[in-house]
């Protein structure tokens, strides 16, 4: 650039004395801008500002569109128009003008056409499509001012689809003479990294080449897309270290040229990118780090003057040191660096000292210790943002012995702060703490009534759910449960009794549930006090109706005796008439339930939380009546977030690999999908993986046994894993903790001022840091507590909200869901039981009795066996009423038709030949045959006229198939009462579990009169579906990568075999499913649907039913698969 | 990364704004309020950093102006607060003295300026003179003809 500036100086020689200043306050004074300035701050009103802005827009708005405005104008009105929208004035209509002066003004005007364009717009503004146009322009330039500012607004805003079109320009300007275009050409490649990192994949040789370039700029432009990639895949880039620290060296050696100086330290940005880089090198990997530990040594040693910019460079260089594989020796230095930081007087040194404390004091807590006393006045500071930091810290090493007084000191800062953000991330933080370190019940269940007020309803909402999961899964000693439980019912009564108005809802429906599942424990509470208070909640105008519905189930729950019971009426009546639909309900069961004593006892059993809720969560029973409705017509149910998605699907065609939806849809798999009845067994859960990272997602595996992982079949470790959770450590406190907490519960009072501060902090830190020293391990975290924990679950709670939810729907809801299948069973059970094993009907798709007739009309489904066996009235369904509803079929003709099936398909299974559609010519119908890698549909046209018929045109279409003509062409000929044959090859894009075709036949007869008519033709899914040979690995890698799932319990075929060899085989027959191996109780099974769409199958005998997994990567696909097993082994 | 870069004054007039990833309107209207509240009520002497959603904000005030940087959560605290400094210099440099007023009625200079320092969020180039002879190159062109520009003491 300086030899551009040389040239450009020596050129205008005439201007060098107005540069001897170039930057003093030039304006005019008549000039616009300068008195719309002025004009504003004179004013006195904000009223007054907007009629002058608007005053001022409408004169812009005229000019600009005037023809006779020249660019220089326009540039002057870009720069009023850009100042109006810094003030929160709306100029849309400048927008395009100012496209038009990046587009046709000189150089100088175009920049502030580019600027105006690049605050004006962002990426997504359709008007930014006009650019593309001048940017390639201007890319091309030879005048290199045009080419930088191109370059400087492609990095800030472009359209990600017009990438491709620049793309190559860019590229080519990395080997540009001058460093500067290189530069911005560089950091121009990495923005288009990151908004769209597969268009840049290509040049990753090319990042190298200016990783090399002789200009240090260049380089360190380079880093950014380097930190990028190394951060996504940090083994891909180790052979670059010794690079990294070569560079590092010579920077800190001072070889660089002085222009990269900043207040005499050599290239302070280029250093910290390059630690960032070392470290994400170095971490877990011994080799790599021992090559940057001479260079972190001697960045330590020359950072020393007392400047920010060399603290920067040693806060960087300590994270470095204590991310990768540790050296005594530098982690000494750094511990002493990390000293001299929170030692200083200066606070922003003193905050980053916080900062790098909570860093490293999972590996180094006796660092935490010698920093005690400034800890402690950390936590007294009067700037919030240094006591939450201290917080942060605080919260890393806490222990049993520490949590009471760290807890405390958490609350309170609850209590003053005002940053949301901040109190849902702290709120958070005391929950977890309370739960894994709570001393004892009072305590428990006071820390978390203070985190469920003070978190309001902003909180995390899985607090309140495991709150109430973990109270009703109880731990291990009955008597403590009933303690823990009883506390919270008296602790709620009496805050009810209180002020409740003033209670957040997600607290008023924490106390609702707990009241209506525990009340009865207190035996001298009556149960009226309780129902009176919860109406009282009821009558409050500030209970949202969520809240509402809530009280209502915990009164459903309480309503007995007399004075219930006519509590009960009063409230069912009211809200029996509420115009809220779920209110409504509720009041409807309270009514009825607290009439029906008995039913009440049976569909709300007392103490349900502790005995695993057996609900039928696949509502088989309700298959009788499902079955029906899709006989009749119904499409067949979809989870919502298929529907979402075909919805999305249906909406714009989608770009991305499936693959890139997985987590999304993989965690809403979790929470919608049917779950087999197994999986509410909460003791069966898997608590030992939590730390195995390929349950990414929070999958939920409980009640699955884990047989195949990452690596492939697991052998045998499931039976040690699953006795180890088994024994639950019991919460027995041991005697150090109830040391601790004695301690820590006698210093709590003596915050109230002594005359002796010092002495005060003393105690405070001595309670605070009670157990670190003591302890030899290494880890703080929790992770390996060495004291037992009190409230240690019993099975284990990922943290991720999607599970959190659905353990939801397994515990707080499982008083309400037990009402509804109940209900619903009374309801249906009749129905159910009155069609007796319907399913009696022959199916398998290989059947070739289809030569019979069967009926007649033309949209009627297929016959097909494996579909409808079960459905009860379908008249199709029995060949023989078929044959006789349907009269003018002649049977000779499906005979004839089926010798008409061409000679290579004519040994292969086919289907019933149906009939499509006929008018007086023509007689269509169809068959489909199974081909071992195909499904063919073969189409008959019967011209049943004496005359030929030409130009017979046939159109197939379908919103779930691909539809691929084999005949040579689409165009038939009929001779007179002949058949003419047509082929079709068909595959499936999206899975349901029928699958249909529509369908037009358009001929001529006589010739020039264009006859048409309309068919459809439908074929279940399992037509499509293949054995697909795989071994167990392939399997094992396979099942990690597919993300729609569904599960379902199925019920056992006990022939004399094996139950699960028995069921398998009859699945393999009746579906051609591969069976890839059985091992004990579990068995897998794999197939695929046309042409290659894999559908994986997981069984474990469980409780004389199956437990059946389906996973694929295609949506649907499970749940259809689902379907057909669950018909297949029904009519076994 | 830098996610903004927010100027405004000691009365919560926005000077000078600079969004390095999309964002709508809304949003950016949302942000500009939350900053000038939060950094507005911070005490003197107070740390210069602050949380702002999963972003630091690091803020410092020079007079009556007060920069406001917001960086994502990996980044170096200290050496955003120099970027800050550094943009002070180069504005320094080419106003001379630099005080509101000169960024108030020459913003697009100002934004010019960081254009040269900044681009797409990380930093471009760190050097004084090269950022500055880039901008004198540019302005070279631009007040050939610049007949119209006059000192004005006015505003001082």
């Amino acid at each position: 650039m300086s030899d551009v500036v040389e040239k450009t100086l020596t050129a205008l020689p005439g201007l060098l004395s107005l540069d001897s200043q170039p930057g003093s306050t030039k304006l005019s004074s008549s000039s616009k801008l300068g008195n719309l300035i002025r004009g504003i701050t004179e004013l006195t009103s904000k009223h007054e500002e907007e009629k002058l802005i608007q005053l001022e827009l409408t004169s812009i708005k005229e000019q600009v569109s005037s023809p006779n405005t020249s660019m220089r104008q326009m540039k002057e009105l870009m720069v009023r128009a850009i100042y109006c929208e810094m003030l929160g004035y709306e100029s849309s209509f400048s927008y395009i003008h100012a496209i038009k002066l990046a587009q046709q003004g000189t150089a100088l005007e175009k920049r502030v056409g580019y600027l105006a364009v690049s605050l004006f717009l962002n990426e997504s503004h359709e008007l930014l499509l006009l650019l593309v146009n001048t940017v390639l322009k201007d890319l091309q330039s030879t005048n290199l001012i045009e080419v930088c500012m191109a370059l400087t607004v492609v990095s800030q805003m472009f359209p990600k689809d017009m990438i491709p079109a620049i793309l190559p320009l860019v590229e080519e300007k990395l080997n540009h003479p001058k460093e500067i275009i290189r530069r911005k050409a560089v950091l121009a490649l990495y923005k288009f990294y990151l908004i769209a990192p597969n268009q840049v994949q290509h040049i990753h040789n090319k990042f190298r080449k200016a990783l090399c370039d002789k200009d240090p700029g260049v380089m360190t432009a380079s880093l950014h897309i380097y930190l990028q990639l190394i951060e996504e895949n940090p083994e891909g880039y180790k052979d670059l270290t010794t690079s990294f620290v070569t560079i590092l060296k010579q920077v800190v050696g001072g070889k660089l040229p002085m222009d990269f100086n900043y207040h005499s330290v050599p290239a302070p940005w280029l250093q910290i990118q390059l630690l960032r880089i070392l470290c994400l090198l170095g971490k877990n990997d011994q080799s790599t780090s021992e090559i940057m530990y001479e260079v972190l040594d001697e960045s330590l040693r020359r950072a020393e003057i007392n400047h920010n910019i060399t603290y920067a460079i040693l806060f960087e260089c300590v994270k470095c040191i204590y991310t990768i594989h540790p050296k005594s020796e530098l982690l000494e230095k750094a511990a002493k660096c990390i000293g001299n930081f929170v030692l200083s007087p200066k606070i922003n040194l003193k905050y980053l000292g916080l900062k790098a404390l909570t860093y490293v004091v999972q590996q180094d807590p006796k660092l935490a210790l010698q920093h005690q006393m400034t800890i402690i006045e950390c936590l007294d500071h009067p700037d919030l943002i240094i006591k939450r930091e201290t917080l942060e810290l605080l919260f890393r090493i806490t222990n049993a012995q520490n949590v009471t007084v760290i807890v405390d000191k958490m609350l309170e800062f609850l209590r003053v702060n005002k940053d949301d953000y901040t109190t849902i991330d702290l709120v958070g933080k005391v929950a977890e703490l309370a739960e894994k370190y709570a001393p004892d019940n009072e305590w428990f269940i006071e820390t978390m009534s203070t985190v469920f007020s003070v978190g309001g309803d902003t909180m995390q909402p899985d607090i309140p759910n495991s709150f109430l999961k973990l109270l009703s899964e109880g731990f291990d000693s009955m008597e403590e449960d009933r303690k823990l439980r009883l506390f919270a019912v008296d602790s709620y009564v009496s805050l009810l009794q209180e002020e409740p108005g003033k209670l957040p809802q997600r607290f008023l429906q924490v106390i609702s549930w707990v009241l209506g599942e525990y009340s009865y424990l207190r035996e001298d509470l009556e149960v009226d006090t309780v129902l009176r208070l919860l109406a009282k909640l009821l009558d409050m105008k500030t209970t949202s109706s969520e809240t509402k519905s809530w009280v209502l189930m915990a009164m459903t729950k309480l309503c007995e005796g007399g004075a219930g019971v006519s509590v009960a009426r009063e409230v069912s009546e009211t809200y029996s008439s509420s115009l809220d639909t779920v209110l409504r309900q509720r009041a409807q069961e309270l009514q009825h339930l607290s009439q029906d004593s008995e039913m009440r006892a049976r569909v709300l059993p007392r103490n349900a939380g502790l005995d695993p809720l057996e609900v039928d969560s696949s509502l088989s029973f309700l298959d009788g009546f499902v079955s029906e409705a899709l006989a009749a017509g119904a499409a067949p149910y979809k989870p919502p977030h298929q529907r979402q998605e075909e919805l999305a699907q249906a909406k714009a065609l989608s770009l991305e690999p499936y693959g890139l939806s997985l987590p999304i849809s993989m965690s809403s798999c979790c929470i919608t999908d049917r779950q087999s009845p197994t999986l509410l067994s909460i003791s069966s859960g898997l608590s030992g993986n939590s730390n195995d990272l390929s349950y990414r997602g929070g999958l939920k595996l409980d009640g699955v046994k884990r047989v195949w992982g990452r690596e492939g079949y697991l052998a045998q470790r499931e039976p040690v894993e699953e006795s180890a959770h088994v024994e639950v450590p019991s919460p027995l406190r041991s005697p150090s903790q109830q040391g601790g907490a004695g301690g820590s519960h006698s210093h709590t009072p003596t915050h109230t001022p002594t005359p002796e501060p010092e002495l005060e902090k003393q105690q405070l830190a001595s309670s605070l840091f009670v157990g670190l020293a003591s302890q030899s391990s290494v880890c703080l975290m929790g992770k390996s507590e060495p004291t037992p924990q009190r409230f240690r679950r019993k099975a284990n709670s990922p943290a991720s909200s999607s599970a959190a939810s659905e353990k939801q729907s397994n515990s707080m809801v499982s008083a309400p869901s037990t009402v509804d299948n109940l209900m619903f069973n009374n309801l249906l059970d009749s129905h159910i039981t009155s069609e007796p094993a319907v399913s009696s009907l022959e199916q398998t798709p290989q059947l070739s009795q289809g030569l019979v007739a069967a009926n007649g009309s033309c949209d009627e489904e297929l016959p097909d066996s494996d579909v409808n066996g079960s459905s009860p009235s379908l008249i199709g369904d029995d060949p023989v009423v078929a044959a006789e509803l349907a009269p003018h079929e002649e049977p000779p003709k499906d005979l004839l038709l089926s010798s008409c099936l061409p000679a290579e398909l004519s040994g292969l299974s086919h289907s019933e030949i149906t009939p499509l559609c006929s008018d007086q010519i023509l007689d269509l119908s169809a068959c489909h045959v199974q081909k071992e890698d195909a499904l063919v549909l073969v189409v008959f046209i019967y011209n049943s006229s004496d005359s030929d018929i030409q130009q017979i045109l046939l159109e197939l279409d379908s919103e779930e198939l691909e539809v691929s003509c084999e005949s040579d062409s689409a165009v038939q000929e009929a001779t007179g009462h002949s058949v003419a044959v047509c082929q079709y090859s068909l595959s499936v894009k999206r899975p349901s579990v029928h699958v249909e075709l529509v369908g037009m036949v358009s001929y001529q007869f006589p010739v020039g009169t264009p006859q048409s008519v309309q068919f459809s033709y439908k074929l279940p899914l399992s037509s499509f579906i293949r054995p697909m040979t795989v071994s167990t690995e392939e399997y094992g890698t396979m099942w990690l990568d597919f993300s729609h799932d569904t599960k379902q319990n199925l019920t056992l075929i006990s022939d004399d075999q094996e139950p699960l060899t028995a069921t398998l085989s009859v699945l393999k027959k009746k579906l051609q499913l591969h069976v890839v191996e059985i091992i004990g109780m579990e068995g897998i099974v794999a197939c695929r649907l046309l042409q290659d769409q894999p559908c994986l199958m997981h069984c474990r005998m469980h409780a004389g039913t199956m437990a059946v997994w389906l996973r694929s990567p295609v949506p649907d696909l499970p749940d259809c698969l689902m379907y057909f097993c669950q018909r297949a082994l029904q009519e076994h | 990364m830098m996610r903004f870069l927010l100027l405004f004054s000691r009365q919560g007039k926005l000077r000078l704004q600079k969004w390095f990833t999309p964002m709508t309107e809304r949003e950016k209207k949302k942000i500009t309020r939350d900053m000038t509240t939060m950094v507005l009520s911070r005490q003197p002497r107070s740390c210069n950093f602050l949380h702002w959603k999963d972003l630091k904000i690091i803020y410092k005030r020079y007079a009556s102006l007060y920069f406001c940087l917001a960086i994502e959560n990996q980044e170096n605290e200290l050496i955003a607060l120099e970027v800050i400094h550094r943009y002070v210099e180069l504005l320094d440099k080419y106003f001379g003295n630099v005080c509101e007023l000169d960024i108030i009625f020459n913003f697009e200079k100002a934004y010019f300026i960081l254009d040269e320092f900044l681009m797409g969020g990380e930093i471009q180039e760190t050097s004084k003179q090269m950022v500055n002879r880039s901008i004198e190159a540019s302005d070279m062109l631009q007040e050939g003809d610049s007949s119209e520009w006059f000192e004005v003491e006015l505003f001082g």
